[in-house]
Parts: C-alpha cells; sequence; structure tokens
C-alpha cells in the first residue's frame, strides 16, 4: 500500500504496571489511506487508545513499527491532532483564546488569527459564545470548541478517541454529521475508536474491530456506505443494519466471556 | 446587611466591655483602655507620626513581598519544570526551610545595617520559601495531557510555560501569596523591634519601653490594619489575574 499515511506494522505493546507487565495490544498490522476515515471498535481495555498513542508519538511501541508517510514516528507526530473524550481546553483561556493556541504557536499574524478564529467559530457554531471560559460552556459547546481549535490546528491526520462518549444521544448525533462532512470535505485522513458499534459503523469507510487484551485486529471491515451518507436516515438503510448487526454478533461472544462488561 | 449589623454589635460589646472593665477590674496600666487608644491615634493621625512609621512598615513587607515572590515563583518555575536539578538541590533548599528565617535577622544586620534593607531581605526570605513550595507544587501539577497536547501542536518550552504552567500553576502562587502575607509583617516588625528606629515595629517598642499600655495597643491596632490591606490587596490582584476563576464561581452549580 504505497498510499498509506499511517502504517502500524506488527505492533505490539507491553505495560509496566508495578511488577506485572500489562499486554495492551499485540501483532497489530493496519495501513491508513490518505483521506480516509477509518474507525476502531472494540471493548474498553483493549488497547485502542493505545494506538492512537503511538500515531502521535507520545507512546513508543515494544514491538513492530508504526509509520506516518513511510518514516518511523519516533517523537511528537505534529502531522497529527488530538480530539478527546476530556475535551482538554485550556480553563484559563475564552473560546477565542481556545482556538487561537495552536495559531498562536505556529506565530501567524495578529489579525490573521483574529479572522481564522471567528471564522472557524462561525463554522462550528459558537456565534455568541467568544468570550466565555470552558467552565461556562455546555459539554456540547466544549466539544465545538475543541474541534475549532483541531481545525485551527489544521493536522494532516485526526486522531479522535470516543470524543463524543460523554455527550447525549441527539448532541451526539450532531457531532458525528459535522465531523464526518467536516472531514470529506477538508479530505482528512482520520483514526477513531469508539466503543460504539453503531458509531463505528455510522462514520467509518473502515471498521477495524478489536479482541479484548491483548488487543488483536478481530476484523477489518469495509463499511458499504456511500461517502457522503445522510447519518439521520441510517436507521432505514438495510446495509447499516445488516453491517452492525454483523459486527454485534462479532463481538458479543467475547462480552459473554468477560462477564457482559459494558462494550 | 444583618451579618455587617451583628458584627458591629458585637465590636461595639467588646469596646463597651473593655471600657468599662478597665480600671475596675483589671489595672489600667496592664490593658489601657478604649477611649485613651483611640486618643493616641487621633493624636498620632494629627502631628503624622503614624503615617510616617506606617508608611516604613508597608514599604519594607511589600517590598519585601514582591521581592521574595518574584524569586519564589521564578525558582519554583524552573525547578518544577527540571526533574534533575529540583532533585539536587532538595536537601539543600529544605534545610533553608527548616530554618526559623528570623534567626537571618543578626546576620542581615550584619549584611545590611539597621536601615530598611535589611527588614526587606529579611521579609523577602520569609516569602520567598512559601511562595516558591506552592509555585513548585502547582508547577508538578500541571496536567500532561495538556502539556501533551500542546506538544503535538508543535509547542517549545517557552510555549508550554506561558499557555499552560505559568497559568495553571497561578492559583498555587496566589495561595502561597495569601498565607504570606501575616509573615510578610513577622518579617518586617521584627527586624524594626530588633533594630531600628522607624516604623510600626518600632513605634510598638518604643511605647512599651515607656510603659505606655495605650501606645502599644494603638500600634497594634495599625499594624491589624496594615495586614487588612496587604490581605486585600492581594485577593484584588487575585481576582484581576484570574479571570476564569471568577467565571467558575458565578456559574451556576448543576450536578
Amino acid at each position: 500500500m504505497s498510499s498509506a499515511v499511517v502504517e502500524f506494522e506488527n505492533i505490539g505493546k507491553l505495560f509496566e504496571a508495578g511488577r506485572q507487565a500489562v499486554r495492551a495490544v499485540e501483532h497489530v498490522d493496519l495501513g491508513v489511506h490518505d483521506g480516509e476515515f477509518v474507525t476502531i471498535v472494540g471493548p474498553s481495555g483493549c488497547g485502542k487508545s493505545t494506538l492512537l498513542n503511538m500515531a502521535a508519538g507520545l507512546l513508543q511501541p515494544t514491538e513492530g513499527t508504526v509509520r506516518y508517510r513511510g518514516v518511523p514516528v519516533t517523537a511528537y507526530n505534529h502531522a497529527t491532532g488530538y480530539m478527546t473524550q476530556n475535551d482538554h481546553l485550556l480553563p484559563w483561556r475564552d473560546v477565542v483564546g481556545n482556538i487561537a493556541v495552536p495559531l498562536e504557536i505556529k506565530r501567524f499574524p495578529r489579525a490573521s488569527i483574529r479572522e481564522r478564529v471567528q471564522a472557524l467559530i462561525d463554522l462550528v457554531g459558537l456565534t455568541g459564545f467568544e468570550r466565555s471560559y470552558p467552565a461556562q460552556l455546555s459539554g456540547g459547546m466544549r466539544k465545538r470548541t475543541a474541534l475549532a481549535r483541531l481545525l485551527a490546528y489544521d493536522p494532516e491526520t485526526f486522531l479522535m478517541d470516543e470524543p463524543f462518549a460523554a455527550l447525549d444521544a441527539q448532541l451526539r448525533v450532531n457531532m458525528q454529521i459535522e465531523v464526518r462532512r467536516l472531514c470529506r470535505r477538508l479530505n482528512k485522513t482520520v483514526l477513531f475508536v469508539t466503543h460504539d458499534l453503531d458509531e463505528a459503523v455510522a462514520l467509518g469507510d473502515r471498521c477495524v474491530v478489536f479482541s479484548p487484551r491483548p488487543g488483536t485486529i478481530r476484523k477489518i471491515v469495509d463499511i458499504p456506505l456511500a461517502p457522503t451518507r445522510d447519518l439521520l436516515r441510517l436507521r432505514h438503510d438495510p446495509a447499516y443494519v445488516a453491517m452492525t448487526a454483523e459486527l454485534w454478533d462479532m463481538i458479543a461472544p467475547s462480552l459473554a466471556a468477560t462477564g457482559g462488561e459494558p462494550v | 446587611m444583618r451579618l455587617n449589623a451583628l458584627r458591629l454589635l458585637l465590636l461595639i460589646v467588646i469596646v463597651a466591655s473593655w471600657e468599662l472593665v478597665s480600671g475596675r477590674v483589671i489595672s489600667e496600666f496592664f490593658i489601657s483602655r478604649p477611649s485613651v487608644i483611640v486618643g493616641i491615634l487621633r493624636e498620632w493621625t494629627v502631628n503624622g507620626s503614624i503615617l510616617f512609621h506606617a508608611g516604613i512598615t508597608a514599604g519594607e513587607a511589600f517590598s519585601g513581598f514582591l521581592l521574595g515572590g518574584l524569586a519564589g515563583m521564578t525558582v519554583g518555575i524552573v525547578l518544577g519544570r527540571a526533574r534533575l536539578l529540583a532533585d539536587v538541590v532538595d536537601p539543600f533548599i529544605m534545610a533553608f526551610y527548616s530554618l526559623p528565617k528570623i534567626a537571618l535577622a543578626p546576620l542581615f544586620i550584619l549584611w545590611f545595617g539597621i536601615g530598611m534593607d535589611m527588614k526587606i531581605v529579611l521579609t523577602g526570605t520569609v516569602v520567598f520559601f512559601l511562595v516558591f513550595l506552592n509555585t513548585y507544587t502547582g508547577v508538578r501539577n500541571v496536567s500532561r495531557e495538556l502539556v501533551a497536547i500542546l506538544s503535538l501542536m508543535g509547542a517549545r518550552e517557552w510555549h508550554l510555560l506561558a499557555k499552560v504552567v505559568i497559568p495553571s500553576a497561578v492559583t498555587w502562587v496566589f495561595a502561597g501569596l495569601r498565607i504570606s502575607v501575616p509573615y510578610a509583617l513577622i518579617g518586617a516588625i521584627v527586624g524594626e523591634l530588633i533594630a531600628s528606629n522607624r516604623g510600626l515595629g518600632f513605634l510598638l517598642a518604643d511605647a512599651a519601653g515607656q510603659f505606655d499600655t495605650g501606645g502599644v495597643f494603638a500600634a497594634l491596632i495599625a499594624i491589624m490594619l496594615l495586614a487588612f490591606l496587604l490581605n486585600t490587596a492581594v485577593k484584588y490582584t487575585e481576582r484581576k489575574a484570574m479571570p476564569w476563576k471568577s467565571a467558575d464561581e458565578t456559574r451556576e452549580v448543576t450536578i
């Protein structure tokens, strides 16, 4: 695969937890292509987040190599940007200040920062909340701020680690629609980790199913849905229904084995 | 409003019983009496001596506060970010920290004489440790996730300092500054008690030397007022420096 942006090559990762060594992932082989939206789904603690951390260069694999555009990732990978369940906004900066952070780091001139930030605020629908601090925002608005900050940073690859896990159902669908639309329009490569099967199928071009710890890839499936899909009407789409049912059957046995621990 | 009325009432009760007890139950020599103290304070205000002496003490406390605070913050941030250096100097800092700073006064008199400099350095030394230890803890408690996310955006050390480390340590710095206020005054007043010819500490020692109990109480009240002013100033600066805090406090709480 010559067009692979992120490549995981026989990845294994061991964590030292006191005297015990915990094997988070093993034998992971995965290539993510340019402009592809790949979702990773699996039970909690299966090492999904570990993979994202390795793509960002925050963690080094114990075995194997992570490559980004063919180059092994050994330090912070500035071509990637994060969005997580915990927004990690700066509590001492208002919405404008938070979105401006990556632009300030890139030393954009002041006027251009102001212009870009305002455009992003309008884009993600935060108009009117420019001067609010994160503590004054609702969960959904904090997500939007984090998304705008990520867009301001504008990395080639988005790493999303259960970004919408804490949102209520309606808000989550709204955010899913926006993220999918924006990523398609900007042709971003996305690695999206979730424990929610429906989300994994609804958003992904491809879906990687993980086994419980030590996490290995159970299956990689192509999602048979159109690139421009109507997320609000997916429940009526037979292909979507069949896909989620198939993946559910694949994951369910491991649920029973772990005593029905929530996925 | 009601609270303030009750407070005023309590104050009146205390002052009135003091006035009544004085000379009847306990000798006036030991506890003076409020009317006399007010008279002395008025006299000092009229002849300007209170303003002069309070100005000296406030100057010493404030300069020492600023000096010690800035130094404590700087060292706290540097050591907070440089793990190895912190580990190396830790026993030395702890040794100095355990030393009662007031015991350094004689040394500082030798070095700086008995002028204001000596009190400023003494106050600064006391404040330094309190602010340093707080800042250090604050820097160590900075969210590593925030640091990682900004580093991923290409942030360098100075970006991290300016955007994450210092703002998140500010809460701790102010906690250190707030507890430093009384200690800053200890530094200044004790310095003046030991050796000086001006300042509220001198006024206090001078009155006591002449067995003027009223003067002692008047000086104590002046010191109290000064401490109150310093406290208010720190709190005001704190609110101005951390607007996100007051935003957080005024929001409606939901669980």
